[in-house]
């Protein structure tokens, strides 16, 4: 048995840090498989549903397209030359020297998820941007959830490699909103020197799935990450917290969070930042929006060299009812000379405000729907169009079901 | 156009104006003056309908049509627009789209900024960060898109640099249709604890917000000039108060 498999043995029982605790003998991993298709000929999905969620099953405006029905790979590749998509068996297969990349960020044996990850290894997603490779418009990366009861254990590998620019949108959804499933992601980036990448999720679970995202970046000299989380949909119950190691001179994360968690929605969202190098620059920004769910905003900057610069902003708004909004911001400054700081906020929506509009014609209903979307609203800097337009869509949906 | 009739106002069952009485004709602008907490804001937010400011008695009477209960936003698409002296910041709602959601007139946002200079705050949010003279000018250009028939301006020249009252001023001749001499349609009441808009904007009738009620009235000039002259305090023992209040008492 290898290092890797008996550390993930360890694990099998290790309860998360975060989260509720969930039982994964509930859920099997034997899922009726499906073979490879063309990405106009895929119908096993619920195309609609996959296009809330940003993935468009056309490929138009896309530099590559990955398709993920339970444990099947059903599409994976690159539409633009520089850009590799490939399933992360296949890659493993084809590049001896990923083995290094695999389990290098994200320990093993974390807790429960990441061993299933490794024990019931079922694939996953394999992008890679050659040196200086700029990708025009976002790859595509969808894992879909079909079987009922199913857990889907995914296991993704992005690089992009010096100098290269690379977008990636992934879309998560389910094949209807009753579905019951467990989704197990673990995510590795390796942001090269003076690379970039723009990495945007929207998550389009139901009321009845569990997530447990897990996800590493590493940063070198002059790379920027810049992390978008979407979910505006129910959720039983969803606990992440990527960690971003920034180690090269001048290294920029940026993690923008959009949450909304309607009643029976769990929602434990978090992300840490190490930042280790000078110049290293970070920024958390988060909107969490409870209509009667529980959302935890968690966000921990380390400051471990002097120059560093560190900002974090939670802003909460409990709409009525019982929800609940947890905000934890925690500052870590190791050393003389770093620049943190934080802000947070959570109340309910301000009556002010609301008359305000309402005394430039707005009705209370319109007035109330006006200020929900603008503090969803969140300036992303350097987001493609198409991806602005993919999250206001997301906005414009959840909208929807609120009024 | 407007009429207040005894009107008394309260807020959080603490009464703060009394038997106002009150009479804007169309084409007119009245100037509202009075000492900081004498209820000038109250009054103006009473006509606007905004929550907390309860009508205990008395009556809203807008172009003949009852609105002492009416809801904020249907006075506003009835005609009647506010400047606030300091609004809320909305946060992630741009200037560019608030103009957008009440323009009346289809008028290019771009082209009502350029009047008031204020066109690199189009894609900011919402009085987010707005110094005290760019809120007036944020506010003034709401009301330029929503172009109202009874303009009520709260403080409109406070916080403003010179540079920009001359602005300020043309955006509220503008408002006012002051260029015509003749079937002026809009109306005016504008709040000004200094007196100094009067420079830039001619007023038909001024009156002076005191002991919770209109204390007194008459040419606005004379009343700022008695009032820079002698003080708010000595509004309460003015024969020429007195006198306004003994014809009220008549009528």
């Amino acid at each position: 048995m290898s290092d890797t498999k008996r550390k993930a043995e360890e694990a099998k029982g290790k309860v998360a840090r975060y989260g509720p605790d969930i039982d994964l003998g509930e859920y099997t991993v034997n899922a009726p498989s499906y073979p490879e298709q063309e990405l106009g000929k895929i119908d096993v999905v619920d195309e609609e549903r996959l296009l809330n969620a940003g993935v468009d099953l056309s490929g138009k405006e896309r530099s590559g397209s990955f398709i993920q029905v339970d444990s099947s790979v059903l599409h994976a590749k690159p539409t633009q030359e520089g850009i590799e998509v490939m399933s992360t068996r296949k890659a493993l297969d084809e590049y001896p020297w990923l083995g290094e990349y695999l389990w290098n960020l994200v320990r093993v044996d974390t807790d429960k998820y990441t061993a299933r990850a490794e024990l019931d290894f079922q694939d996953g997603y394999f992008v890679r941007a050659l040196p200086g490779a700029k990708s025009v418009f976002p790859v595509q990366a969808c894992l879909y959830l079909k079987a009922e009861d199913v857990s889907q254990n995914v296991h993704n590998i992005i690089i992009a490699e010096e100098g290269s620019e690379l977008h990636i949108i992934t879309g998560c959804a389910t094949d209807s909103p009753e579905s019951r499933g467990l989704h197990i992601g673990v995510s590795e980036f390796y942001i090269k020197k003076n690379a970039k990448v723009t990495f945007s999720m929207i998550h389009n679970w139901s009321a009845n799935i569990a997530v447990r995202p897990r996800s590493a970046i590493r940063i070198e000299e002059g790379g920027v990450f810049i992390n978008n989380y979407v979910s505006l949909h129910p959720v039983e119950s969803l606990q992440l917290y990527p960690s971003a190691y920034l180690v090269g001179r001048g290294a920029t994360v940026r993690f923008n969070s959009i949450l909304l968690a309607p009643p029976g929605s769990h929602l434990d969202v978090g992300s840490k930042a190490v930042l280790s190098a000078p110049e290293a620059r970070c920024e958390m920004i988060a909107r969490a929006l409870s209509t009667g769910g529980y959302i935890a905003a968690r966000g921990l900057m380390v400051g471990e060299v002097e120059g560093i610069k560190a900002h974090m902003e939670c802003q909460g708004m409990i709409l009525e009812g019982e929800g609940e909004i947890h905000a934890i911001p925690e500052l870590d400054g190791k050393v003389a000379g770093v620049d943190m700081s934080h802000e947070a906020a959570v109340g309910k929506i301000a009556q002010e405000e609301v008359e305000y509009l309402m005394a430039r014609g707005l009705t209370e209903e319109e007035a109330v729907s006006t200020i929900v979307r603008g503090f969803m609203h969140v300036d992303i800097e350097g987001l493609p169009p198409v991806l602005k337009e993919q999250i206001d869509h997301a906005i414009e949906l959840s909208e929807e079901s609120l009024f | 156009m407007l009429e207040l009739e005894n009107l008394t106002v309260s807020i959080e069952g603490k009464v703060l104006l009394e038997k106002i009485n009150l009479h804007i004709a169309m084409g007119e602008t009245h100037m509202l003056f009075g000492e900081n907490g004498s209820g000038k804001t109250s009054l103006l937010m009473a006509i606007m309908g905004i929550g907390k400011y309860k009508v205990e008695s008395g009556r809203i009477v807008y172009k003949g049509e009852d609105i002492t209960h009416m809801p904020a936003y249907e006075r506003a698409r009835k005609g009647i627009g506010i400047m606030f002296q300091r609004p809320p910041t909305i946060r992630g709602l741009k200037v560019e789209q608030i103009l957008e959601i009440i323009d009346h007139n289809g008028e290019d946002p771009e082209k009502l900024a350029a009047e008031l200079n204020f066109t690199d705050f189009l894609d900011r949010d919402l009085n987010l960060g707005f110094s005290g003279g760019e809120i007036k000018r944020a506010e003034l250009l709401q009301l330029l898109a929503q172009d109202p028939d009874l303009v009520l301006l709260d403080e409109p020249e406070s916080g403003v640099d010179l540079v920009n009252i001359n602005v300020i001023g043309n955006a509220i001749r503008k408002l006012l249709q002051k260029d015509r001499h003749r079937r002026r349609e809009k109306a005016g009441l504008i709040i000004t604890h200094s007196g100094f808009i009067l420079d830039y904007v001619e007023a038909d009738r001024g009156c002076v917000l005191a002991n919770k009620t209109i204390w007194c009235a008459g040419n606005p000039h004379e009343l700022i000039e008695g009032i820079r002259e002698h003080g708010y305090h000595e509004c309460l023992t003015c024969e020429r108060a007195q006198d306004f209040q003994k014809h009220l008492d008549e009528l």
